[in-house]
């Protein structure tokens, strides 16, 4: 019982990050249409900066925290403003292409100052250590990243769902030229939500940072299993992204956990789950159908 | 509505069908035949202008974009993934060369069916979507192959690579590059003058009204999901047989051929080119190649760096391709705007 807890909440700890990356890629493709291939380079920015920031400058984990998704925020709206812009008039896929071009550029750049060899990041004095649940203990650091995730995604919600700025949001996502239509100043909001979505992206890489190896091939391989998790949820749909993040973290923590003698299981089953979903609900778990087959 | 699950946005957002094509079938028939002849003269003289092994790049990388644009530029889907096809069929000849000892040939052709046969449920899934979504499902399951190819060491090799892919072909020695681009060059013609057919017969036409219009091609009653199919599986095909060169090529296969950078340059390889050209995937492939032996021979390490900046620039600046630009000139040139 205290194994199967144990790998649930690994679960959800893993889920944690896709969730924060699904979202973020679902908020900007809700507001610019835009799918963006460099959500995984950014997190990889993301973790690398805290590493510096550490590394080079002393810098601790907290300020991290906060110096990171704001630095690469900004750096999401200028890039926003100067080139993603300019395409997003055309068909999505050329954007897609242009965010793969960025991806290759941004990785390469890190590669060629800091190399290929993983970089360690240790964890912040008051988050190492256990807290212990009474059936079984954890890492007091993955208790953080989970408590910290789930907050954040509430708060994203919440202000989605009951702000004035939130309901203007979703009214661009859903009918642009009908929400421009009663006067509200659409084209404002796109450069912010893109740097938002960025800015979580940077965000899950610091959070990353102490758990997993800091290297600029970190978010390639991640980001594909985000685009999964996003067919699976319905891109359209925040709640589906985040909750098929959660899921498909889940599902991958017990496949590692109950068929260890099969690694490939815990790596492929997102492929599999997408494959069933495109089979059953094309559109995605929680995707609108817009008309019928 | 392009399919169940297309917003009106992505409809509207749909880019304006490619002029390349339509300019070269408009041109007398002495420029077409012209521009075929200078083709195979270069294609003849060749790996005696460049390195043979770069020229034996060239003419693979020249059989994948062909592949990948009868897709993007005359069925309206973006694969990023077809190096699952590529490689997969790279593995299987490699393979059945290593341990059948089959001409190189039929090797090849074992490998390029391995791919066609993969292209249908990858296939069969991927259609169910389009635009933006079915580039990523074709990215995730392009992952999938991948990730089965590094784990499945025992046959595969994981990261050491498949060693000594030998290039049998009933004695003749074919060690030499120089020769081998020419014992390789009739096939490559013969997959590019396949995708040429397929896209001037009548089933390549629907597939162009299908892209141009799918609910019209619904509405005429064709079976828009398995005409879809049929040009992914034709086109895993092709790409198979460029992988399968390749790999007898490079007589080594890596996971390289799988990874998601080989999807992505292929696809920039075409748009470069120049989507809905056909020809335009061939002109692409020779030059992103040459760059990039180029580039790696001068010591240059950073090719990512280069080759994310041709995408970037090429998207921003370049849309129309190489030989989309070139056409669009001609037919200006043609038919010069009447004043007043």
């Amino acid at each position: 019982m205290s194994g199967f807890l144990q790998n649930t909440f690994n679960g959800l700890v893993g889920g944690a990050f896709y969730a924060l990356l699904a979202l973020g890629l679902a908020v900007i493709f809700g507001m610019l249409r835009v799918v963006n291939f460099a959500h995984g380079a950014f997190y990889m920015l993301g973790a690398f900066g805290a590493y510096v920031l550490l590394a080079e400058a002393g810098v601790p984990f907290w300020a991290a925290l906060v110096i990171m998704p704001l630095a690469l925020g900004l750096l999401g709206m200028v890039l926003e403003r100067a080139v993603i812009h300019r395409l997003t008039r055309l068909d999505p896929l050329y954007n897609f292409l242009l965010t793969f071009g960025l991806t290759l550029i941004l990785q390469d750049l890190v590669k060629s100052r800091y190399g290929v060899q993983s970089s360690p990041y240790a964890t912040p004095a008051e988050l190492s250590g256990t807290v212990d649940f009474g059936l079984f203990d954890f890492p007091t650091y993955r208790v953080f990243i989970l408590g910290f995730t789930v907050l954040l995604c509430v708060a994203v919600w919440w202000v989605l769902g009951r702000t004035r700025v939130g309901m203007v949001v979703r009214a661009a996502t859903e009918r642009p030229e009908l929400t421009r239509a009663f006067g509200i100043d659409v084209g404002r909001w796109v450069t912010p939500v893109f740097g938002f979505g960025i800015a979580l992206a940077g965000l899950a890489g610091v959070l990353a940072a102490p758990m997993r190896a800091v290297n600029p091939l970190m978010g390639a391989d991640l980001i594909i299993v985000v685009f999964a998790v996003v067919v699976i949820g319905g891109l359209g749909s925040i709640f589906g992204s985040v909750a098929a993040g959660f899921g498909i973290g889940l599902i991958q923590a017990w496949g590692e956990a109950y068929l260890s003698e099969f690694p490939i299981v815990s790596q492929t089953v997102v492929f599999v789950v997408m494959a069933a979903v495109l089979l059953w609900r094309p559109a995605g778990l929680f995707g609108r159908e817009e008309a019928p087959a | 509505m392009t399919s169940a699950v297309d917003t009106p946005a992505e409809e509207a957002a749909r880019p304006a069908p490619p002029s390349g094509l339509l300019a070269v079938a408009r041109a007398p028939g002495w420029v077409r035949y012209a521009l075929l002849a200078a083709g195979l003269i270069v294609a003849l003289w060749l790996p005696r202008g460049i390195y043979p092994a770069v020229a034996v790049d060239i003419l693979c990388w020249a059989l994948f974009a062909v592949s990948v644009d009868l897709l993007l530029g005359f069925t309206g889907l973006m694969s990023f993934g077809h190096a699952a096809f590529w490689g997969t069929s790279a593995y299987v000849t490699g393979l059945v060369a290593i341990h059948a000892g089959l001409p190189f040939p039929a090797a090849v052709l074992a490998g390029a069916l391995a791919a066609a046969l993969l292209a249908l449920p990858i296939g069969y899934l991927a259609v169910k979507r389009t635009g933006i979504y079915f580039a990523m499902v074709t990215l995730a399951f392009a992952q999938m192959v991948y990730y089965v190819a590094n784990e499945w060491r025992s046959v595969t090799q994981g990261e050491n690579g498949l060693q000594g892919v030998p290039r049998s072909f009933f004695g003749v020695d074919l060690t030499d590059d120089y020769y081998f681009y020419y014992a390789i060059l009739p096939i490559v013609l013969l997959g590019l003058l396949a995708a040429w057919r397929i896209v001037h017969s009548p089933f390549g036409r629907v597939l162009v009204g299908i892209r141009d219009n799918p609910a019209r091609a619904r509405a005429l009653g064709y079976p828009v999901h398995r005409y879809k199919l049929t040009a992914f599986v034709l086109s895993g095909f092709l790409a198979g047989l460029g992988g399968g060169l390749f790999a007898v090529g490079h007589r080594f296969v890596s996971l390289d051929v799988l990874h998601w950078t080989t999807s992505g340059k292929a696809v920039i390889v075409v748009v470069l080119g120049g989507i809905g050209t056909l020809w335009g995937g061939v002109l692409g492939a020779a030059l992103v190649v040459r760059l990039e032996d180029w580039l790696s021979f001068s010591g240059f390490e950073a090719i990512g760096l280069v080759t994310g900046g041709i995408f970037v620039l090429v998207v921003l600046l370049f849309r129309r391709g190489i030989w989309g630009s070139v056409a669009a000139l001609a037919l200006r040139w043609r038919r010069p705007r009447r004043r007043g």
